[in-house]
């Protein structure tokens, strides 16, 4: 056990590393660069944007660059934002508040009724509920996120005016009450897709495991069926669902840019995006190493937990 | 301006005509609401200001507001915020009349405040003003603000002007001088939007390019920083202790809600009180107008759009091909087929209200057949492909913009169309702001863009920047001629025009300029831009304006009607 953490912390240090040098190489050889938002300030001359690209470390060479940028990162210094020059480290922690928020709830939402279709799918399968489940699993999928959003928007907000059209909540009101209320609508939206992914999932799963072996004995020997559903069908087939989540751990962190986009929440997407688009370089590799620590992370402990839930499998 | 705000506005754009329909429309509005059903009418009649300050407001801006120090870049939503949280020494108001704010009164040669060879200048201030902190205000933070600017080692907003300042003398707490290096009148508007900082704070900070202040700033506006949410929201609320009108209302809140529509259906649920920048879109405009208790005006922009040509390539260096492309463009239906109708056609680089804008300068014609005929006549052939060539050169060029923007990419296809009706070949490749608005743009290693621009230098109809032969950025001048023009009658008469405070003269110099600009046609103007903003009906104060970038100047006088 400790063998194998080991050697999956050496891989995972190697790959954080190769990430970087990727992820800085492409960031700072693609076209255009942070200089663009000063170029075209009124009166800005050739000799002063000089001087802030010197203040800025961007007029020396990118191997220089890197390290020095890789130098500081290694004692917790991630640099400043271009943006409004605060330390990368704040920018991503005051972001990643909502974006949390926004991901458990969408994933409990997610979970809970994805298992129900999909559990329910497998064992009433062909059942007018199971084509209604699949053909509404392919809808979910190919429904753009931001029409559905607007849609959502347009429908309970503003006809209906039951919820907000967004935002993390009403500035000067802030109760838990007016939180929950906000976080309605995004979650059901961002749910949406997740739900269809994980219902056909373990719908596959369920499918398989029924046909088991071990099943048949259990009903063989008079187990009633739902105890047999309940101890032995749902525990084995969501086996293969923790990879799945572990795999998403990234996602739900890094943010859902559409969702946040739509619904005006300040998130870790969002955050992604204007950084991108202002090529606010200590930022973006900010995120970009953070969601690579999530990946990896996300990954070991998918494997720890399906050791510790499936006896078969050893790590060493 | 900004890339993203070049971006934006080719998807809010919009027109009136002047200052006196402005204010018009805007008493119209005022009458509606005083008619409006869901008050009663007397107590809207006798709507005025609270006496205290009450109640808050949600402005929403599609850009995050980022730079809270004033003295360093930002783009035009942080000026939005500082507006409300500094003040300059004056400012120019909705009309173009200067209001003294930290100065007692505006300097002039006729008061003494400028001497007549406009090099020694002399500001009185206003006396009893207070930081937000409370410590007072004096003359040696106004010239700590104006070293700041000089000092070489602080990222500066610009330099424009401030370089020529010499010997800044504090000559008591309400009282500062500083002679010019040589006369430049367009200073009196660089100050309109120059906002004073602390002296006390910033002052002792180790390095101001990185204080804590520049996120948590304390100035002499009518409100005082109370909160950042970084990515969504800034907080603001009254001073107490402001020395000019208002404020009256007890806070504001600047939303930032990236997408456009998002933001117009936050307005429809009421969820921001006033939509700012970079306002409606034009394709909204209609349903706009409809929505219930709301007022949305069509207000004026200080930006021109316009087809950027570069004249160091060889496809423009001649005068009858940029006369041709532009006789060759159907601006009429840009405008109204893209634009929905909404700005205003002009060909000139000057917004209509300002006091500079020449109204004799010839209008665009389109006239396809006159395009035609005066290449024909100066040798431009039509050639393979039907495209026009002369001496081996073929009139074909590429046209770049901010990728993404549907309406400018619209206007482009039609472009394109119009110019291969005349054999001139243009191909569209548009780049991220990032890119495009770079060294790309900067260095002039474009062929032609299509950009919105404000060419004026803050209030002031000055356009050296972009037109004298001194300013392009890539033969190492300081400024955004990055077309190269180069006319030396130009030269002479913008460098007269702005060493003088003889209005008549500077007047005369621009227009003759004007003229001279709309015959060499360095850039074809398309339509002056404005905005499409909105409040909710009970909300009172809001007054548009081509003089700031951002129409967040004079929150301090808006109020709640009750």
């Amino acid at each position: 056990m400790i063998r194998f953490l080991l050697r999956r912390l050496a891989q995972s240090l190697l790959l954080l590393w190769l990430v970087s040098v990727i992820g800085f190489a492409v960031l700072h050889l693609a076209p255009g660069g942070p200089l663009a938002e000063f170029t075209l300030i009124p009166g800005m001359t050739t000799a002063q944007l000089k001087l802030i690209a010197h203040q800025m470390g961007l007029d020396r060479p990118l191997p220089v660059q890197y390290w020095e940028w890789f130098r500081r990162m290694l004692v917790g210094n991630w640099g400043r934002s271009y943006r409004d020059s605060q330390p990368v480290l704040d920018v991503i922690a005051s972001h990643l508040g909502p974006t949390l928020e926004l991901m458990v709830s969408s994933t409990i939402i997610a979970i809970l009724l994805g298992t129900w279709v999909g559990v329910l799918g497998a064992i009433r399968r062909y059942s007018v509920f199971d084509y209604l489940a699949t053909v509404g699993a392919m809808i979910a999928l190919s429904i753009p996120t931001f029409w559905f959003g607007l849609v959502v928007i347009y429908i309970f907000s503003v006809e209906l005016a039951w919820l907000p059209a967004g935002n993390l909540y009403t500035i000067g009101n802030g109760s838990f009450v007016d939180y929950a209320v906000h976080l309605i609508s995004p979650s059901i939206v961002l749910a949406l897709v997740t739900i269809a992914i994980w219902s056909r999932y373990l719908r596959a799963s369920m499918l398989e495991v029924v046909n088991q072996d071990y099943i048949r004995t259990a009903r063989a020997k008079g187990m009633p069926e739902r105890t047999i559903l309940f101890r032995h069908t749902i525990r084995n087939a969501l086996l293969p669902m923790i990879t799945i989540a572990g795999l998403q751990l990234p996602t739900l962190l890094s943010g859902a840019l559409v969702t946040e986009t739509v619904f005006t929440w300040p998130g870790m997407g969002r955050l992604f995006l204007d950084s991108i688009g202002y090529r606010d370089y200590p930022v973006v590799m900010g995120i970009l190493m953070f969601s690579a620590v999530l990946v990896l992370l996300g990954n070991l402990i998918a494997d720890l937990l399906y050791a510790a839930a499936d006896p078969r499998i050893r790590l060493d | 301006m900004t890339d993203d705000a070049r971006a934006d506005f080719g998807c809010s754009p919009t027109m009136i005509h002047g200052d006196m329909s402005r204010r018009r429309l805007l008493g119209a509005t005022a009458a509606v609401g005083a008619s409006g059903l869901l008050l009663p009418v007397a107590a809207r009649a006798a709507s005025k200001p609270p006496t205290r300050p009450t109640g808050h407001m949600t402005i929403g801006f599609s850009q995050e507001p980022t730079v809270f120090n004033p003295l360093m870049p930002h783009i035009e939503v942080d000026q939005g915020v500082h507006w409300n949280l500094f003040s300059p020494l004056w400012l120019a108001n909705e009309k173009g009349e200067l209001v003294p704010q930290l100065a007692a009164e505006v300097p002039t040669i006729a008061n003494g405040g400028i001497s007549k060879d406009g090099l020694s200048w002399r500001v009185k201030l206003r006396p009893g003003v207070k930081w937000h902190d409370g410590q007072p205000f004096s003359a040696s933070d106004v010239k700590f603000s104006f070293d700041l600017l000089n000092n070489p080692k602080f990222r500066a907003w610009s330099r424009g002007g401030y370089e020529l300042m010499r010997d800044i003398k504090v000559e008591s707490p309400t009282e500062i001088t500083w002679t010019m290096a040589k006369p430049y009148a367009p200073m009196i508007s660089i100050l309109c939007w120059t906002f004073m900082v602390p002296e006390h704070i910033l002052g002792k900070a180790a390095d101001p390019n990185t204080s804590p202040f520049n996120q948590a700033p304390v100035g002499t506006g009518a409100f005082m920083w109370k909160q950042r949410v970084p990515g969504d929201h800034i907080t603001l609320e009254a001073n107490p202790h402001y020395f000019g009108t208002g404020p009256y209302l007890q806070e504001i809140v600047f939303k930032y809600i990236p997408d456009l529509t998002v933001m117009f259906t936050q307005f429809q649920t009421g969820a921001i009180d006033y939509i700012g920048l970079q306002g409606i879109t034009a394709d909204h405009y209609a349903q706009a107008k409809k929505l219930k208790d709301r007022t949305v005006v069509v207000g004026p922009a200080p930006f021109v759009e316009s087809i950027m040509m570069n004249l160091s390539k060889p496809q423009f260096k001649d005068q009858v091909v940029r006369e041709a492309l532009y006789y060759g463009m159907d601006n009429k239906t840009i405008v109204e087929q893209i634009y929905y109708g909404l700005p205003k056609l002009t060909s000139s680089y000057l917004p209509t209200q300002s006091w500079a804008y020449n109204p004799h300068v010839a209008p665009h014609v389109y006239d396809p057949a006159k395009a035609k005929s005066i290449l024909d006549a100066a040798g431009w052939k039509p050639g393979s492909g039907g495209i026009r060539e002369k001496n081996g050169v073929r009139l074909s060029f590429q046209n770049s913009t901010t990728a993404g923007n549907h309406v400018r990419e619209q206007a482009q296809q039609l472009l394109q169309q119009n110019w291969q009706d005349i054999g001139v070949e243009m191909k569209i490749k548009n780049m991220p702001p990032a890119v495009i608005w770079g060294d790309y743009f900067n260095m002039s290693h474009y062929d032609t863009v299509m950009v919105g621009e404000d060419f004026m230098t803050g209030p002031d109809p000055d356009v050296s920047q972009f037109f004298l032969s001194a300013a392009i950025p890539a033969k190492g001048g300081a400024g955004q001629n990055t077309m190269e023009y180069t006319n030396p009658v130009v030269d002479k008469l913008l460098q007269e025009g702005a060493s003088t405070f003889d209005h008549t003269t500077r007047q005369k110099d621009y227009w003759k300029a004007a003229e001279l600009i709309r015959h060499d046609l360095p850039l074809l103007a398309i339509f002056q831009y404005a905005t499409i903003e909105g409040t909710k009906k009970n909300l009172m104060g809001y007054a548009p304006s081509v003089y700031v970038s951002t129409n967040t100047w004079n929150v301090n006088t808006w109020y709640w009607a009750t």
